[in-house]
């Protein structure tokens, strides 16, 4: 399949109020090994799920499943109406944050404009409505004044930003992030988490974010999907994140605790069985 | 003296051939610098030397040889999909193996000691007319393949998880990118021979991205620092007798060194913002001041 051919995707939404992303008891899993079953979620325009779960509960494999770079081992994954399909631009990626090499010859403007046009043939021409969309990217997470700055020496907070920009910038329907607060600073955190929802506000994109920072995402996540041990539960964040669901879904005793407008969550294990199932699955698909 | 020479037909040819050579060379290097594939560089070379003496031995060309040698090491690094240190013992293990081969290869020449000074230090004199052809047909190729796969070469060396998410064949560019850089490789080692190949495929490009954060403008100006290392060491070579290969090494180390000393002053500027981290310098017991450089250094994993 030709890249040139992606920028194509259907035009306007699949059907008037339908979900961004439907799954219907899904199943997913690498070789034998299932990471978790039968998930049932929809994801409406304009919302904003935040999938917790400890290191390996297979939080990144959601969202490969949704990329379309593997497929369910059960059931039925529905994106805008259809089976997920790599490379659409209706679909926004940020993917798990790596530090850029501070010597790498590379602008803001570049690495935005890579999630423009990075996937098609040739060497590209410069194109001044390309230019104003990069701009506008830009503009709306708010990294104009370093954008022609070398990315590798900008902070990580930065970074994610034109991160944000570079996902946006194809004016996708769904939002994907993995930890996009990850080694980040309290401050960088709260404006992450700011633009994923003005984003979602102003231009109704679902956001689906995988993270282990509990407490950030919570005033602004409409549900939480929270995984744990191939079993899942969803809900609104005050229905999922009590002692109760969650000593359920962990099979042992697990207190939720609230203290001074803050969740902590205690007695759950750290990692789960197989800690190393994420990293596996991604490194999979890297290469 | 000088003047005759640059008369003379074979100036003209080593001219062409070192110009060709660099341009392939000095498009590549940004590439080669982004993904830290120095090593790699130095292991297709080796090979090449291999496949240039088993050609030598059943009667091919030199270059069609190393051509042959680099390609199968090119191809193999690529289909291994290795990554980090585990590609670079990989490569370490394959460049020794096929050097030792080499070795055993060169040493059935007649011409053992030429051939194999020619091979590792450079003979761009020796290139015939029918060479140039050659050498040039094979870098139209990959010139053309490489404009083909540039947008999506970037970003799947800049960023290959959103690369991936985006559409990219991150898989098969991994793939490809070698087999290119091999071809352009097997070219390099008629000019500067195969122990000095990183002097034009990684070190105008560690110079230019010391220079400028702009992409476009890193790959020219690491074309035209290759360009100049190149031509100008060939000849400086005919108006002061010593090596071609060793003023191709002077004059692009020189580069690097000032665009070392002038760009990081500018780097000092754009890392002012308040949340940059300083630079940590260590200091060990011998006093000498030791900073790890990431993407020049051939063992840099």
């Amino acid at each position: 399949m030709s890249p040139h051919h992606l920028g194509q995707g259907p035009a306007g939404p699949p059907e008037a109020g339908g979900p961004v992303v439907r799954l219907e008891h899904v199943a997913a899993g690498y070789g034998h090994r299932a990471v978790w079953s039968d998930l049932t979620l929809d994801v409406a325009p304009r919302e904003l799920v935040a999938v917790l779960g400890a290191n390996g509960t297979g939080k990144t494999t959601l969202l490969r499943l949704l990329l379309g770079q593997i497929s369910p081992t059960a059931g039925r994954v529905g994106v805008l109406g259809a089976p997920p399909r790599r490379g659409s631009p209706r679909v926004g990626y940020v993917p798990q944050q790596r530090a850029l090499d501070s010597e790498l010859p590379l602008r803001g403007v570049d690495l935005v404009r890579l999630g423009l046009d990075g996937h098609r043939w040739g060497p590209g021409l410069p194109s001044a409505s390309a230019r104003a969309r990069v701009g506008r990217a830009l503009a709306a997470v708010g990294a104009e004044s370093y954008a022609t700055a070398p990315v590798g020496r900008l902070s990580g907070g930065e970074q994610q930003r034109l991160r944000l920009a570079q996902a946006l910038v194809s004016d996708p329907v769904l939002l994907l992030a993995d930890e996009p607060l990850a080694s980040l600073d309290l401050a960088s955190q709260q404006q992450v988490m700011t633009l994923l929802d003005a984003r979602r506000r102003d231009a109704d994109t679902a956001v689906v974010l995988v993270t282990h920072e509990v407490n950030p995402v919570l005033p602004y996540a409409d549900r939480i999907l929270y995984l744990a041990g191939g079993r899942w539960a969803a809900g609104p964040p005050t229905d999922v994140l009590t002692s109760e669901t969650l000593s359920l879904l962990y099979g042992a005793r697990v207190d939720v605790v609230r203290v001074r407008g803050r969740v902590a969550i205690v007695g759950a294990p750290e990692d789960a069985h197989h800690p190393d199932h994420e990293r596996a699955g991604s490194d999979d698909g890297g290469r | 003296m000088f003047v005759e020479l640059l008369g003379t037909h074979f100036v003209h040819v080593a001219l062409a051939a070192g110009a060709v050579v660099a341009v392939l060379a000095g498009l590549l290097g940004p590439l080669v610098v982004v993904r830290n594939n120095a090593f790699a560089v130095h292991g297709i070379a080796e090979l090449g030397l291999t496949g240039a003496a088993g050609g030598l031995l059943i009667g091919l060309d030199v270059m069609t040889g190393a051509l042959l040698g680099s390609l199968t090491v090119g191809l193999l690094l690529g289909l291994l999909g290795l990554r980090g240190r585990d590609r670079d013992t990989a490569t370490g293990a394959l460049l020794a193996a096929g050097l030792g081969l080499g070795v055993l290869f060169l040493s059935r020449l007649h011409t053992y000691a030429s051939t194999g000074f020619g091979l590792l230090f450079g003979n761009i004199t020796a290139v015939s007319d029918a060479q140039l052809t050659r050498l040039t047909i094979v870098a139209a190729v990959v010139l053309v393949a490489l404009a083909l796969l540039w947008r999506p070469l970037w970003f799947a060396s800049v960023d290959a998880d959103a690369a991936q998410a985006r559409g990219v064949p991150t898989r098969a560019l991994a793939v490809a990118f070698p087999v290119l850089l091999a071809a352009a490789v097997a070219e390099t080692i008629q000019v500067t021979g195969v122990l000095l190949i990183l002097t034009l495929v990684v070190t105008p490009a560690a110079a230019a991205q010391r220079l400028t954060a702009r992409p476009v403008h890193a790959v020219a100006v690491s074309v035209a620092l290759a360009l100049a290392a190149t031509l100008g060491g060939i000849l400086a070579s005919l108006a002061w007798d010593a090596p071609t290969s060793f003023f191709i090494a002077v004059l692009s180390f020189a580069a690097y060194l000032i665009a070392r000393l002038t760009g990081t002053r500018t780097a000092a500027h754009t890392r002012a913002g308040p949340e940059a981290a300083p630079r940590t310098t260590v200091t060990p017991a011998d006093g000498g001041a030791h900073r790890h450089e990431g993407t020049s250094g051939a063992a840099a994993g």
